[in-house]
């Protein structure tokens, strides 16, 4: 459904943020977006939704260039952005002014979200906290319903009721019309709901993986003294946990936080053995 | 729902079938929710909410009614207590031999507690 191809960016008069990014996302899917700060997961989300211009290459929905912002386009994705200024409305002012500019905006499904999340339709924006007014957001751009849903932390400043009511609202959005973005450093807010895994690293995609290959390929755990030599990635701090090949031991849940760093200390050899290009007992 | 670390959430999706239909809340021949509500109440991807309900499928635990939805399967609590007997005798209780030896626990000393623990119950049930 999107289609990034040799995307470059950077800010006037600044080093290169990202350089010739090529991705896809395709609709009933939760992508999860991480990178360490300013690795331009942000300024990736605002190319997605057309705030900002490549240098190079494009971002495409359907065949069309966002950049382009058009109007059919437009009305399909929603940016919840990580930081914001609301004007002074009231929740059903604001709902009213700007829920015309997306067709498949649902009433009922927001109001139900704003009861949901403990607000009112009287109360004025202005008087809300900075985790509230997320909450009025996350809320719209849910019943948006558009194609592209891109949140950019979205759990940043809610409080911890709401990060499970918000899974919540996520497992029951995603349909096969959709695609979610999402991009993060709360790994364990939203471990369970990510099906894909993408993560930048110095300007560039360094993985870009769906969950089903990295537990099919990759082994979560502490590693036995005969499995020592197939370390890929390990950590004291996790209890030595240790990212190895898979091979033919069962299946491991996918441990996020382990798999990021193991990638950004050494993107290659991961990718390798998540892409099947090496084994770990070749003859 | 608290996941653990090791285990593949969707299996751990089963485990809470398992347990639903051990303890006669889900009954044989009896709709079960859909993958959407097990996905919102676990709090998960509904691919993974829909590999749990593929493998229970393939367990013959569940089956699918065509536009009706998911139904516990007609020998469904027997599947299970037979699958997770077997989990029990196989992983569970080895695990439990190799800290009886580790901790020098005798076999005698665990029947007696075992023993006690029935007569608790059963006094229970009275």
């Amino acid at each position: 459904m999107i289609q990034i191809r040799g995307l470059k960016f950077h800010y006037p008069k600044s080093r290169v943020v990202l350089n010739d990014i090529s991705l896809d996302f395709s609709s009933g899917n939760i992508y999860g977006l991480f990178g360490e700060n300013g690795e331009g997961k942000s300024t990736l989300i605002k190319l997605m939704a057309g705030l900002l211009f490549p240098k190079k290459g494009y971002c495409q929905m359907s065949n069309n260039d966002l950049s382009k912002r058009r109007i059919e386009d437009m009305r399909e994705v929603f940016m919840v952005p990580e930081d914001f200024e609301l004007p002074s409305l009231s929740i059903h002012k604001f709902e009213k002014i700007n829920a015309p500019f997306y067709p498949k905006f649902s009433q009922d499904q927001f109001y139900d979200l704003i009861r949901e999340f403990k607000l009112s339709p009287q109360e004025n924006l202005s008087a809300l906290s900075f985790g509230q007014k997320k909450k009025v957001l996350i809320a719209f751009g849910v019943s948006a319903n558009t194609s592209l849903l891109l949140l950019d932390e979205p759990t940043n400043g809610l409080d911890i009721p709401s990060k499970s009511q918000f899974r919540k609202i996520m497992a029951s959005a995603v349909d096969e019309g959709k695609c979610i973005v999402i991009s993060t450093h709360q790994v364990r807010d939203l471990h369970s709901l990510i099906n894909h895994v993408v993560i930048l690293g110095q300007s560039k995609v360094v993985f870009d993986q769906p969950f089903s290959s990295i537990s099919e390929k990759l082994w979560f755990g502490r590693a036995k003294q005969d499995r020592q030599d197939q370390i890929i990635y390990t950590e004291p701090s996790f209890g030595s946990r240790a990212v190895l090949e898979r091979l033919d031991q069962e299946e491991t849940e996918v441990d996020l936080e382990l798999l990021f760093n193991a990638v950004v200390s050494n993107p290659e050899r991961i990718n390798n053995v998540v892409k099947g290009k090496m084994h770990g007992t070749v003859i | 729902m608290d996941f653990d670390n090791g285990k593949p959430i969707y299996l751990q999706i089963v485990d809470f079938f398992y347990e639903n239909i051990l303890i006669r809340k889900w009954q044989e021949n009896e709709r079960i929710p859909s993958v959407r509500e097990v996905a919102v109440t676990v709090e998960v991807n509904p691919n993974t909410a829909i590999r749990a309900f593929n493998h229970l499928q393939e367990q013959e635990v569940i089956y699918n009614k065509r536009g009706i939805g998911y139904f516990v399967s007609e020998k469904g609590y027997d599947t299970v207590l037979e699958i997770k007997k077997k989990e029990f005798m196989g992983v569970k209780l080895p695990n439990i031999f190799k800290e009886m030896m580790l901790l020098d626990v005798e076999f005698e000393e665990v029947k007696h507690s075992y023993d006690e623990y029935v007569k608790n119950v059963n006094d229970e049930k009275k």
